[in-house]
């Protein structure tokens, strides 16, 4: 893959928050690992990553051992092990908490086990199976595809994924905050799942009436699994919104890890109270912009977003406005946005009578949520869509009600972590199989 | 404050820590800045003629972080000129005339040794040590543990050594050997002053898997060495102890083996040790770790209201049987504390497949393995205990399985989550007891029917 990426961009210039550890580092905190027998930190897992057997052979310097236990859960193990809520997952859970003394780092060491041992391609540490000719078209080459992809090809069945964004990765790439992942790096981890052979990757392929249509995959495929995502940003839908200066938290995010840097404005005021934006409020803070707010319609124990993250986020100076949401945006003659006119909130969320107040800023993040991508799944008879726009699957299976149609991530469950997406993915790829070999049998 | 100081067969040392002898009491200067940190003696590297090295010569056992449970050397005995050695020797001892230098020998005639005797005396030395203990090297050329594996050749180069002698004659033992107290009493036989246990464990301590050699590795090659450390200090202390339980051996033992914090030193004192020598916890930490010992020690003394060392000396050794002594009555049961257990479950599996299958989780009976002693199924305790930390991961004992093996709190992480608890049984008897009242057949024997 030629390097697709401006090397000057915004992301850049944010630091490593968990660099990767030195060897004496891995050793020394892999040996704290008590080796838990029916481990919490497993339970927790959305992936059930097998974390004490990884962790004893990274102490036994069985580092290929240690990738493949956690690749045959969670083939993007190197992305989950920076990404992933590990506070509120498998860190989370370790029974050091209750023993007065530092849980086990154990995204650090996941992060240390793939990334020393993971990205060989001259020795996979997983080996694909003999070909099945079966073939599955993926839709969406996000975290959900990809694991979809990656699973059926070690199985020994041949993917197709169709990839509407220039670059394949989905939000690994183009929406996870920078002190987590660059975009370059998330792309690495997808040449290393491509690198497992039989997939084929086509972009700028999206699925709907104006591109590649359903009814095509349907036929030319064994099966479809659907891991679209989410559609654009909402809009708050306020006068004054459109027009420079308001932007959705998606398409900045994107900007920031894909584009060319732009100047860094020097008020902020980012609106939503769920992780997107603590990532967009943290974001702007590390970019050095002077003030950087977060309106939420709530107040804060409301806030969906990870306590551990609005806690970072005021340490690096991040103002919260509870209980304000925005009804106005305030431009001046040019059209330039000058302030947001706020109204106070009750606990319901909802404005109070003639209860408003101003905000100065240059930049709004809109950071509300993404729209739900309807009509791709209009493309596949049978596949059904909930009330909140989420494809509707069987827990289990992932199937939808289309019998050849599977669907994870974002799309199913309205916006999870990357680790959920994996779980959908390769819990669909291995009931499929399953399912054929039960059939060929 | 606890006295420290000792009489070992005649030689006053200020505390009972000396270095043995070993790469740290090599030269003047290192025994110098020893006694400046505070070890009350030093044994000297051994004396005789001097040797080739080679390189390289030590090797470890790491368990996990923790570095060197165990080394192991091919070093052979000092390797400088012996008027060297003895100039230090006089040096050390002008200026500390109150720390004990003892002289670490080794040698084949007897001319030899009387010479060696002599000159070593005349430096100043406080006494002699007979080193019958080197395995590696030194055994080839009929010396170190060939010696000290041959109970009649060992008592007689003994009584050349004491009819020589001036000072005290202390006989360092090779542990490998079949039974220490034949080593010990052949010692003694002939005429040593004192014993000193163990000298290292004649050892292969790894292999280069690259290379397909063992460690350390010499070029392509290796040979058997010397093993020491924490890793050995069991081995000694039963050897300190089966000598000084033994009724012909009345001369004072220096312990030896493993000794690396004043809690290790106050076990071989325990188990009859006058002196303790230390060597591995020196190469790994320095000198400095005398400071800890001495303090620690006095700390406990006077914490159990013992005065000196001499009080401290053998009060184990009675309470150290035959298997055949022990109360078959005794009984344990393991009790885990809901309040402090973490929920690891480290207990649960070690009991299933190291022990007794007696430890369950979940709040159901449970299936008792088919071999199981007690019928029917396994109840949990009602109330069932729902930990402050582990919720509902807090395991139960299965109490009339359990054989109270101590294995769970073995493995348990927390201090005090696992404690065993005495269950009065009413009978007890020892082995001997069924020996002498012809009650040692059980059911199932070889020749009962199948």
């Amino acid at each position: 893959m030629s390097d697709p990426l401006p090397p000057d961009r915004l992301e850049t210039r944010f630091h490593d928050k968990g660099p990767l550890y030195s060897e004496a580092q891995a050793r020394a905190e892999a040996d704290r690992c008590l080796y838990c027998s029916d481990a919490p930190c497993v339970k927790a897992c959305p992936t059930e990553i097998n974390i004490p057997e990884f962790i004893r052979k990274i102490g036994s310097g069985n580092l290929r051992g240690s990738a493949r236990t956690i690749f045959e859960q969670n083939l993007l193990g190197w992305s989950c092990a920076r990404v992933c809520p590990v506070e509120v997952l498998c860190v989370g859970s370790c029974v050091y908490n209750g023993f007065d003394q530092e849980p086990i780092a154990i995204g650090r060491l996941q992060r240390y086990a793939t990334e020393r041992a993971g990205f060989d391609a001259t020795r996979p540490v997983l080996a694909r199976k003999a070909p099945t000719g079966r073939k599955v078209a993926c839709v969406g080459a996000g975290p959900a595809g990809l694991a979809f992809a990656g699973y059926m090809a070690l199985e020994g069945h041949e993917a197709v994924v169709y990839e509407r964004a220039p670059l394949p990765g989905g939000l690994n790439t183009t929406g996870v905050a920078p002190y987590k992942i660059r975009a370059d790096e998330a792309l690495r981890e997808v040449e290393a799942v491509l690198g497992l052979g039989a997939i084929e990757v086509k972009t700028g392929a999206g699925v709907g009436p104006d591109g590649v249509r359903g009814e095509d995959l349907l036929s030319q495929y064994d099966a479809v699994f659907i891991g679209v995502g989410l559609g654009p940003d909402t809009r708050l839908g306020v006068p004054g919104e459109a027009g420079p200066g308001v932007v959705g938290a998606i398409t900045w995010i994107e900007s920031l890890k894909l584009a060319p840097p732009s100047e860094v404005p020097a008020r902020v005021l980012v609106i939503g109270g769920g992780n997107t934006a603590l990532d967009v409020a943290r974001e702007c803070a590390g970019l050095g912009v002077k003030q950087v707010a977060m309106a939420y319609r709530r107040d804060e124990s409301a806030m969906s977003g990870y306590a551990h993250e609005l806690a970072g986020a005021r340490k690096e100076g991040v103002v919260l406005l509870e209980n304000a949401t925005p009804v106005e945006f305030l431009r001046d003659g040019g059209g330039g946005l000058v302030a947001v006119k706020l109204a106070r909130t009750g606990p319901d969320g909802r404005p109070l009578f003639d209860q408003y107040f101003e905000h100065a800023c240059d930049l709004v993040v809109l950071a509300i949520g993404q729209s739900k991508l309807r009509e791709i799944a209009a493309e596949f008879p049978g596949v059904e869509v909930d009330k909140r726009g989420c494809v509707v699957v069987d827990g289990e299976t992932r199937r939808t009600g289309n019998a050849k149609v599977f669907a994870g991530g974002d799309c199913i469950n309205g916006g999870k972590e990357v680790v959920n997406a994996v779980a959908d993915g390769r819990d669909a790829a291995r009931w499929l199989t399953a399912q054929w070999q039960k059939e060929g049998a | 404050m606890a006295d420290l100081s000792i009489d070992f067969a005649g030689i006053k040392s200020p505390n009972p820590f000396w270095l043995a002898s070993a790469p740290p009491t090599n030269t003047g200067e290192q025994v110098m800045r020893a006694f400046d940190a505070g070890w009350g003696g030093a044994v000297w590297k051994t004396l005789g003629d001097p040797i080739m090295n080679v390189t390289s010569r030590f090797a470890a056992v790491d368990l996990g972080a923790h570095k060197v449970m165990g080394l192991n050397n091919i070093e052979l005995i000092s390797d400088r000129p012996l008027e060297v050695n003895l100039r230090e020797i006089r040096e050390v001892k002008k200026r500390y005339p109150k720390h004990v230098v003892i002289a670490s020998l080794m040698t084949e005639t007897k001319e030899d040794w009387r010479v060696l005797i002599q000159r070593c005396e005349d430096a100043g030395v406080d006494g002699l040590e007979l080193n019958f203990g080197c395995p590696h090297g030194m055994c080839e050329r009929g010396m170190g543990s060939s010696v000290g594996q041959e109970p009649k050749l060992l008592a007689e180069i003994t009584s050349w050594a004491v009819q020589y002698a001036k000072t005290p004659v202390l006989i360092k033992l090779t542990p490998n050997t079949g039974d220490i107290v034949e080593a010990g009493l052949a010692a003694v036989a002939g005429g040593a002053h004192g014993i000193s246990l163990i000298n290292t464990i004649k050892s292969i301590i790894g292999i280069d898997l690259d290379r397909m050699v063992p460690v350390p590795r010499v070029g392509n090659a290796s040979t058997n060495g010397g093993y020491c450390g924490p890793a050995v200090k069991p081995i000694a202390l039963h050897m300190t102890a089966a000598l000084a339980r033994e009724p012909g051996i009345k001369v004072p033992i220096s312990g030896i083996g493993g000794i690396g914090n004043w809690k290790d030193a106050a076990e071989f004192l325990a188990l009859g040790a006058t002196s303790v020598q230390v060597c591995t916890a020196v190469m790994h930490h320095g000198y400095r770790i005398v400071e800890d010992m001495i303090e620690g020690l006095s700390e406990f003394m006077d914490s159990k209201g013992i005065t000196s060392v001499a009080e401290l000396r053998g009060q184990a050794v009675q309470s150290y049987k035959e298997w055949g002594e022990l109360d078959l009555g005794y009984k344990l049961i393991a009790r885990i504390d809901p309040k402090s257990c973490i929920g690891c479950q480290l207990c649960v599996t070690a009991c299933h497949d190291g022990a007794h299958q007696c430890i369950f989780t979940g709040d159901a009976p449970r299936e008792r393995p088919p071999h199981a002693h007690a019928h029917g199924m396994a109840v949990p305790p009602s109330p069932f205990p729902i930990g402050a930390v582990a919720g509902d991961r807090v395991p139960w004992i299965d109490v009339p399985e359990c054989v109270g093996c101590n294995l769970c709190q073995l493995v348990c992480p927390v201090p005090g989550c696992i404690e065993m608890v005495e269950v009065e049984t009413g009978r007890h008897e020892t082995w001997n007891d069924r020996v002498a009242e012809g009650r040692t057949k059980l059911p199932g024997g070889i020749h009962d029917p199948p």
